[in-house]
């Protein structure tokens, strides 16, 4: 599912020197200093709400976003774990599809069968280059006939837009909407009672990658069962100008079951458990979906649609890479752009790895060279120059238990 | 907020010198800004220090971050209780989460390094920057 890192593998956060700096790797940073306010820097309309609860704000791809809010990045993660937290992710994009050819139209850009959509149905997409790379990952929501809704990663959605606008053909509309957006994830066990006592929708009826439009907590949106976390809640869209309302509404809400405001520190560690891709990581242009894993998301039998030959082509072939799982065995933790060793030799490199504060492990996920080594074998991660072992399992690391 | 008795480096370090041995850390400053901390990666006993050097590493949820020795010489202790209880570094920085203890091969290094009241202030400048 989409998040709003930037594009290059190494992103994002502002790096500061010496001990709160980067060890000449590859990863994220935090930085020392509270960064003053930048103008320069697209903010969300919760924006000052952050700041004013004490997050810590960064730089994450042109968005001065809250990395973690004073709780902690592992306490923000365990609540959402075993009751509920809330996202700001109003910096994700969001693109309306309109027209008696709006589905022709995502048919093409799309690897994903539009067509089975039924209203009120979302499903998980890529739109593909001609090399069957992502350009983006994006969830598309059919709202009705000739209407669909799409939510993009953060910082790829002005290539997105262009793209998708470009590919127009015919009778279709497609507008930029991001700016009437803020959308706020609620997520965890208790997410979904949270959001009940907010509207009068009926949550239950709506099932895992559905949505329905409906007032909450006063404010008319889209009430998206749907996340980047491994666990059950829902994306909220609202209009910007209702986000603070919204916001406030569903902390007091989930006051009971000790909801916390949750930053993208702890998005990305509830992801990377939930094994999910990350563009920029796990995904990107010159990564597909067939070597990511994603092959239940590419539809070759659907018609022709951009990436579509190379797909064919990679699929008789066989995929030069394949995305793997591991555990490291060793002490030490393998992250995102460290190398991997399988047998002697470099194989690979460390898509997203860090510590998993749920299962207490060190975890990752690696894109590999073919053959690649299966569930239970040994492989090395390179950590600042030494091969520390680890152990291929399966992927996700982490599954909720689903009533 | 910043012992009175140790004495900081502009990487956040603090090093408490007894006789001819310093105790090094992070500040509390430091730990604070990296969050929980998960992991630390600590020299061996015997080994060298060199100031303004990196000795070794500590990770937080979302972080690597270098240590770098205040001042020079030989390594004759790590706190071994970080391997197990790397939390104690953000529970107790100036205390009981120590890194390593150092055998000073020159004391003039220390005259570089800050006093509370300056290293306060540093922070502050710093945060404000």
């Amino acid at each position: 599912m989409p998040d709003g890192r930037t594009q290059d593998l190494f992103p994002l956060f502002t790096v500061h020197r010496s001990l709160l700096t980067n060890s000449g790797s590859p990863l994220i940073c935090v930085s020392l200093s509270f960064p003053p306010m930048d103008d320069a820097l697209l903010k969300t309309p919760l924006n000052e709400v952050h700041r004013a609860s004490g997050a810590r704000m960064v730089d994450f791809g042109g968005w001065d976003m809250p990395v973690q809010y004073p709780a902690g990045i592992a306490a923000e993660h365990m609540a959402v774990r075993t009751g509920v937290g809330l996202f700001d992710v109003s910096h994700m994009g969001e693109i309306e599809v309109t027209g008696p050819q709006a589905l022709d139209l995502l048919e093409k850009v799309t690897c994903n069968r539009v067509a089975n959509l039924q209203d009120g149905q979302a499903h998980y997409t890529g739109l593909l280059n001609e090399q069957g790379g992502f350009i983006d990952d994006l969830l598309v929501h059919r709202v009705g006939e000739g209407h669909y809704f799409l939510c993009v990663n953060a910082s790829n959605q002005d290539k997105d837009y262009a793209h998708i606008a470009a590919q127009a053909e015919g009778d279709v509309k497609v507008d930029f909407v991001s700016k009437s957006w803020a959308q706020i994830a609620v997520q965890g066990p208790k997410a979904v009672a949270t959001v009940q006592k907010l509207t009068d929708a009926n949550l239950e009826a709506i099932q895992y990658y559905w949505f329905s439009q409906g007032v909450v907590a006063g404010v008319p949106g889209i009430l998206a069962r749907t996340g980047y976390t491994g666990e059950d809640g829902f994306e909220l869209y609202v209009p910007a100008s209702a986000a603070v309302e919204a916001w406030n509404a569903v902390l007091e809400a989930g006051k009971d079951a000790g909801i916390l405001p949750c930053g993208l520190g702890a998005r990305n560690t509830l992801r990377l458990e939930a094994a999910m891709a990350l563009h920029g990581h796990e995904i990107s242009e010159t990564i597909t979906p067939l070597e990511a894993g994603l092959a239940w998301i590419v539809k070759l039998d659907k018609g022709d649609f951009i990436g579509r030959d190379a797909l064919v082509r990679q699929k008789e072939q066989g995929a030069p890479r394949k995305l793997i799982g591991f555990e490291m065995r060793d002490r030490g933790i393998g992250r995102d752009g460290y190398p991997v060793v399988v047998g002697d030799k470099q194989a690979g490199v460390v898509t997203s790895g860090g510590p998993s504060p749920y299962l207490g492990t060190n975890i990752g996920m690696a894109l590999v060279e073919q053959p690649a080594p299966g569930i239970g074998e040994p492989i090395g991660i390179e950590i600042r120059g030494k091969k520390t072992a680890a152990e291929v399992v399966k992927r996700p690391f982490y599954k909720r238990d689903r009533a | 907020m910043y012992p009175k008795e140790l004495l900081y480096t502009k990487e956040h370090e603090w090093v408490k010198v007894d006789g001819d041995t310093a105790k090094i850390g992070i500040t509390s400053h430091a730990q604070d800004q990296l969050g929980d901390i998960v992991f630390v990666e600590l020299p061996k006993v015997g080994d060298k220090a060199h100031a303004t050097q990196s000795f070794g590493t500590v990770e937080s949820v979302k972080a690597v971050s270098d240590i770098y020795a205040p001042v020079s010489g030989d390594i004759v202790a790590i706190n071994e209780d970080l391997i197990d209880a790397p939390e104690k570094i953000n529970e107790d920085p100036h205390v009981g989460g120590w890194l390593i203890s150092v055998k000073i091969s020159d004391k003039t290094e220390l005259d570089t390094l800050m006093t509370a009241d300056d290293y306060a202030a540093y922070v502050s400048a710093e945060s404000e920057s």
